[in-house]
């Protein structure tokens, strides 16, 4: 039966503190804020969240089996490009994948997830990867600005070894306008809370819910856990009371944690559900949007067997105050920056190196030397060991998924950054081959030679003049 | 069997502009400044020579490409002219060119000329490694000139248990030894001495590395007519001649295999290696009388000491500490202020190295003439600690 195989998710590690969003919006008449929300560092986005959520889930898989990559963001990066495939190049999928993107509504990624289950269903692809990932812009000052916060989830679904299999679902569709964007728009407008929370969420989750239960036959009391998506921690508590859920059956909609992360919303909770979860539990899983997606899953004895995952838990223990309002507003571009005048040096995108060399600068696939073993990266086609120096002996190799090293560092206050000093160094990967990368999530203070490092798939630099934004892997401290 | 150019070709001009933020300067008038210094040097006229090495690094941000800008500057009639560009060791590089054409019987008389003009840019610090390529803003990293030697301070620290507070302290005194020489120097662009203390305090521009860890970012000239050995003498006492010119490349085994260890200069060792072995020097410690090397940043300094053999590997302190690189130490390193002082407008600064060393070898360098040196040794370095061109020159009288 079709279920989830593994799951992941990404929390970026800078939380906004919303009393200091209060203290900074005082002067629009800003009430008391509560909690806070998680902030993408300057070189994240949608996308990059997506794969860190990718890559949390996909490790210890076999990533041979997956032949599709569903992605689902209202922050899409590219309206003409599919961002998918930049997921599916970073994760260094198989070409012969099918990759689609799932867009411009917060239901998009339970409707991934449905889509990819659907198909695997059918027989038409044999494992998926579902990403869901968002990071939101809207005013300063609005509504969205201090509920919304940025994260990702991401699931492998599949027929075998399921850690939950997806018994059924029920959908709802509703042209209900909360948010909205035109093509080329870059904040979202927001309609009335008030009309949003009586008119959308108190009434279109209660209708997917009881539309699940009648659908199966289902008693709600049997769930262990549901879930479902709403922007407002007060209409989340009085959805679980309509619904007849007691306070354990409810799962933690993370509003004063992370906040509405979008289409990441009830998939992150699905994760942080499957976290805590035993075999046997029940799970409904309820999104919303224009309408709502709402679908239920029974967990298996394999859910035991699942270990090492940052998934909700240690990626919010992860965490470092941003500190500043102004600093949010810097990172989402809502603010110009002086970067200095050396900022200002054109930088030339060329989508020709980009997409013939996609596997090495996305994917950070090297290569390794038939002949000694040496690895290296970027691609060599002599074997840079100087003992051996074969010409063409080179099998692909990738290093983004791989441990290493910090050889040796340094914290630059010359280089142009919106988050200065950029930090950066040469690392020694654990078993073997040597490179230069920029960190990230990093506290410069900190770095010494030989502390363990990981990588993480981030925006290398913006090339406004010609429409790109431009990534590759960093490297960063390993997550405890 | 090759011969090598031992003692084939002799210096018998040299010209070097003031350096500095030449703000008054345009790029033709620092070429001319230089040109116009080493032609009188030398008791010339243009017509004498036949053919020409210019060196430009950045030439996308004053002249435009190719050899034209020299040509059409001093109006050369037509000779063969070539331009050359090796990174930071683009000067020594328009040396060699000059020097090796000499040697192999083909001209006379040629100039070497090197200009750089940074100051255009609006704003401090070398412009971005464009010159890198398209590729390299893909899967590069954001480093910039002192980024890239920092790392090399940080390992440097680490391999030899040094912390940051001593590891500074070393590098504060290279410093301010070059800046002490440099105050008395009329054409250095930072003519100023400055205390330890404020070396260790200044702003951190790349961690490990202060402000007064980094070389100025110049404008300016320098230019040399090399000339067979044999005829020298006919055009002045006091020629200067070259012992060896070698230059080593990197291989890609410093950034991409592990077995480098980052406190070092692969090429500066062997291109040292192979400058003495030309030159004959067997303990450089004791023969090289001082030389001008690389001192883009206090670290390169430090490990260049180590890299030419004057000081044993991780032991470059001792000597420091001992002042033995001081101007009345027994070996000056740097003695006209060295990059950090002087200035480094790319392009001439390895002729500018060559210059102190022309000047000190005649005995015409003013307050800062050593006494009686016999061997002097340039070490231009082009690149970063990782992927580079080094250049070692070694002259006598």
């Amino acid at each position: 039966m079709v279920g989830i195989k593994s799951y992941g998710a990404h929390i970026p590690r800078f939380r906004l503190d919303r009393n200091i969003m209060q203290l900074a919006l005082l002067f629009l008449g800003f009430g008391p804020l509560r909690g806070e929300k998680a902030v993408a560092n300057w070189d994240e986005d949608s996308i990059t969240m997506a794969v860190a959520a990718a890559k949390d889930c996909l490790k210890g898989e076999n990533k041979d089996q997956v032949d599709g990559l569903y992605f689902a963001t209202t922050s899409q990066i590219y309206s003409l490009r599919q961002n998918a495939g930049i997921v599916a190049a970073a994760l260094d999928l198989a070409t012969n994948s099918r990759t689609a993107d799932f867009t411009d509504s917060t239901k998009s990624g339970t409707g991934a997830l449905l889509a990819a289950a659907d198909a695997i269903s059918a027989g038409s692809l044999n494992s998926c990867l579902v990403c869901a990932g968002d990071c939101r812009v809207s005013k300063v000052g609005s509504n969205g600005d201090y509920t919304y916060g940025d994260g990702a989830a991401s699931f492998l679904l599949g027929k075998d070894d399921v850690i939950a299999t997806i018994e059924g679902s029920f959908s709802t569709s509703h042209d209900f306008v909360d948010r909205r964007r035109l093509e080329g728009e870059r904040l979202e407008h927001l309609w009335e809370e008030r009309f949003i929370r009586d008119a959308g969420y108190m009434k279109f989750i209660p209708e997917a819910v009881m539309g699940l239960v009648k659908k199966y036959n289902l008693n709600i009391k049997d769930f262990s856990k549901v879930i479902y998506a709403c922007a407002f921690t007060g209409a989340h508590a009085a959805l679980g009371k309509t619904l007849g859920l007691t306070p354990e059956q409810v799962q933690e909609p993370l509003l004063m944690t992370v906040g509405d992360t979008g289409v990441a919303q009830p998939l992150m909770m699905l994760v942080a559900a499957l976290e805590d979860a035993k075999p046997g539990d029940k799970i409904m899983v309820v999104s919303f949007g224009q309408g709502c997606d709402a679908f239920y899953l029974t967990v298996t004895d394999n859910i035991t067997k699942v270990k090492d995952k940052k998934a909700i838990k240690r990626n919010l223990a992860n965490k470092v105050p941003l500190g500043s309002y102004e600093k949010y507003l810097a990172f989402r571009k809502l603010m110009p920056v002086e970067i200095g005048i050396r900022g200002e040096e054109t930088v030339f995108t060329s989508f020709s190196i980009i997409s013939r060399e996609s596997r090495e600068l996305y994917g950070m696939v090297g290569n390794k030397c038939k002949k000694c073993g040496t690895p290296a990266w970027p691609f060599q086609r002599v074997c840079p060991n100087p003992d051996c120096g074969a010409i063409d002996q080179m099998e692909p190799y990738r290093f983004a998924d791989r441990l290493a090293n910090i050889f040796t560092y340094t914290s630059d206050f010359l280089a142009p950054s919106i988050d200065p000093p950029s930090s950066y160094g040469f690392i020694d990967f654990q078993g073997g081959g040597r490179c230069a990368v920029d960190f990230t999530d990093c506290d410069p203070n900190a770095l010494k030679v030989g502390m363990p490092i990981e990588l993480s798939f981030r925006i290398k630099f913006a090339d406004e003049k010609r429409a790109a934004v431009n990534y590759g892997w960093k490297a960063m401290p390993v997550v405890a | 069997m090759a011969e090598g150019i031992k003692d084939k070709v002799a210096i018998i001009g040299m010209g070097c502009t003031k350096f500095g933020e030449r703000f008054d300067a345009s790029p033709q008038d620092l070429i001319v400044e230089s040109f116009v210094e080493c032609l009188q040097d030398s008791g010339l006229e243009k017509k004498d020579i036949q053919a020409a090495w210019w060196g430009i690094h950045m030439p996308d941000i004053s002249m435009g490409r190719g050899a034209t800008a020299l040509g059409i500057t001093l109006k050369l009639p037509f000779i063969p002219i070539t331009r050359v560009e090796n990174f930071c060791a683009t000067g020594s590089e328009a040396l060699r060119g000059a020097v090796y054409a000499v040697a192999s019987g083909a001209y006379d008389i040629c100039l070497a000329l090197g200009m750089e003009k940074l100051k255009d840019t609006g704003y401090g610090g070398l412009p971005l490694a464009g010159g890198l390529g398209y590729k390299m803003p893909l899967n590069g990293f954001n480093v910039t000139a002192p980024g890239g030697f920092a790392m090399m301070a940080t390992k440097y620290f680490s391999q030899y248990n040094l912390s940051p507070q001593d590891g500074k302290m070393v590098l504060a005194k290279v410093s301010a030894k070059s800046h002490k020489n440099g105050s008395i120097n009329p054409k250095a662009h930072l003519r100023k001495e400055v205390t330890v203390e404020q070396i260790m305090n200044a702003p951190i521009v790349a961690w490990p590395l202060g402000l007064f860890d980094c070389c100025g970012v110049s404008d300016g000239s320098a230019s040399a007519i090399v000339c067979r050995a044999d005829m020298a003498k006919k055009f002045r006492p006091d020629p200067v001649f070259v012992k060896s010119l070698q230059i080593s490349c990197s291989s890609g085994e410093e950034m991409l295999y592990t077995k480098w260890d980052g406190s070092h200069v692969e090429p500066a060792y062997r291109a040292g290696i192979a400058a003495y072995k030309e030159a004959g020097i067997k303990n450089p410690r004791e023969e090289v009388s001082m030389a001008e090397v690389h001192d883009c940043f206090s670290i390169t300094e430090a490990t260049a000491m180590e890299d030419l053999q004057f000081s044993a590997r991780g032991h470059v302190k001792d000597d420091i500490d001992a002042g033995r690189f001081n101007a009345d130490g027994a070996q000056p390193i740097q003695i006209d202020g060295g990059l950090k002082c002087f200035g480094h407008p790319i392009g001439a600064s390895g002729l500018r190295m060559m210059y102190e060393m022309y000047k000190q070898l005649q005995g015409k360098a003013d307050k800062r003439q050593l006494k009686d040196p016999k061997i002097g040794l340039t070490h231009n370095m082009g690149g970063f600690p990782s992927m580079n061109v080094v250049s070692v020159c070694i002259v006598g009288k």
